[in-house]
């Protein structure tokens, strides 16, 4: 089915995310094998020529490799995979700390929160 | 490369078309939006050579467009009565015999995607078959531009998402340049590179779809808003 994109980001940096999200989720393994740019683009209902840009941008994040003739790559190198999933941490808590001072909170008494809920 | 050069259209001495230069690049799906009566039909008609320019030039590869750059550009009008008392395959075999470039297996590939009957007459079709039919026919055709007038409207979001794969499905972005005119602005912006505004017949304003979304943090819908607002 088509994918609904978020207004406020380009589509590709959506697109982008998505397969780190499948990285990281353990749904795409080190190795696997990404669909070609246009099974992906039919499948995501974008223009080629936008999936081909998340195709580029994922290479060059060093998580794909693409072999020539037989298409595009996870990564085996499970350290980049190691890498991204702290920088996806990080990100997550500096948009977390970003948003809670927006908001007048303390660390602490989010704290305090977050290990209520779980 | 299709080029518009101070193209102005009039009709009974009604400006419809005012001064347009605009270069459609190859490869690359482009938009063409804007309110009803803003000249979005009849810009694409002045493009194919259906209609020729009051004033200004419509050219393609250097050259002028006339009725017969057809052989490079399939047409897909916003007419819906469309030789009706054809069937599907009845429908294939006239624009077989009427354009070179026609696959008729293509088009059957393409009305097989699109899970549509070939056997049935077109005016007993519904009428989100007879759209899918239409896209069928035209994609049928190998060319290097497909010109498309309101290709989705009127039709219930499942059809219109089938329309649109089977738009990535069967042409090949390289090579192949699409411009479509649409109203529905949000579901088709995920598929176009360049979006253009109408606006009284002028281009009112011009981006790159992805470079909207990056430069203000918005969609193309927005983006149309600003535009009328400010208009």
């Amino acid at each position: 089915m088509t994918l609904d994109f978020s207004r406020d980001k380009p589509i590709y940096s959506q697109l982008v995310d998505r397969i780190c999200g499948d990285i990281l989720k353990g749904k795409l393994l080190l190795g696997d094998r990404l669909p070609s740019v246009r099974e992906y683009a039919v499948e995501t209902g974008v223009n080629v020529n936008t999936v081909q840009r998340v195709y580029k941008e994922l290479e060059a994040m060093d998580l794909t490799e693409t072999k020539r003739g037989q298409g595009t790559f996870i990564t085996t190198n499970e350290e980049r995979i190691v890498e991204l999933r702290e920088d996806m941490k990080n990100l997550l808590a500096q948009n977390f700390l970003t948003s809670i001072e927006a908001l007048g909170f303390s660390r602490e008494e989010m704290l305090v929160v977050l290990h209520k809920k779980s | 490369m299709l080029q518009l050069s101070n193209v102005s259209f009039r009709y009974l001495k009604k400006p419809i078309i005012q001064d347009v230069t605009f270069s459609f690049p190859t490869g690359q799906i482009i938009g063409l939006v804007g309110e009803n009566g803003s000249g979005k039909s009849t810009l694409l008609k002045v493009l194919t050579g259906l209609l020729l320019p009051s004033s200004g030039e419509v050219l393609l590869n250097g050259q002028s467009v006339t009725r017969r750059s057809a052989g490079q550009i399939a047409y897909l009008p916003d007419t819906d009565l469309f030789f009706d008392f054809y069937t599907g395959e009845q429908l294939f075999q006239h624009y077989a015999s009427q354009f070179e470039d026609f696959s008729y297996d293509k088009a059957c590939i393409v009305a097989q995607f699109l899970h549509v009957d070939m056997d049935t007459k077109l005016r007993n079709l519904s009428k989100g078959n007879r759209g899918r039919m239409k896209m069928a026919a035209t994609l049928g055709r190998e060319v290097p531009y497909y010109v498309m007038d309101e290709p989705f409207a009127g039709l219930d979001p499942i059809v219109r998402e089938e329309l649109i794969k089977g738009l990535i499905q069967f042409t090949d972005i390289e090579h192949q340049t699409i411009i479509l005119s649409t109203h529905e602005v949000y579901e088709v912006e995920p598929i176009l590179d360049q979006i253009i505004l109408l606006q009284n017949g002028a281009i009112l304003a011009h981006d790159e779809v992805e470079t909207i979304r990056d430069v203000t943090n918005n969609d193309a819908l927005q983006w149309m808003k600003t535009y009328y607002r400010k208009g």
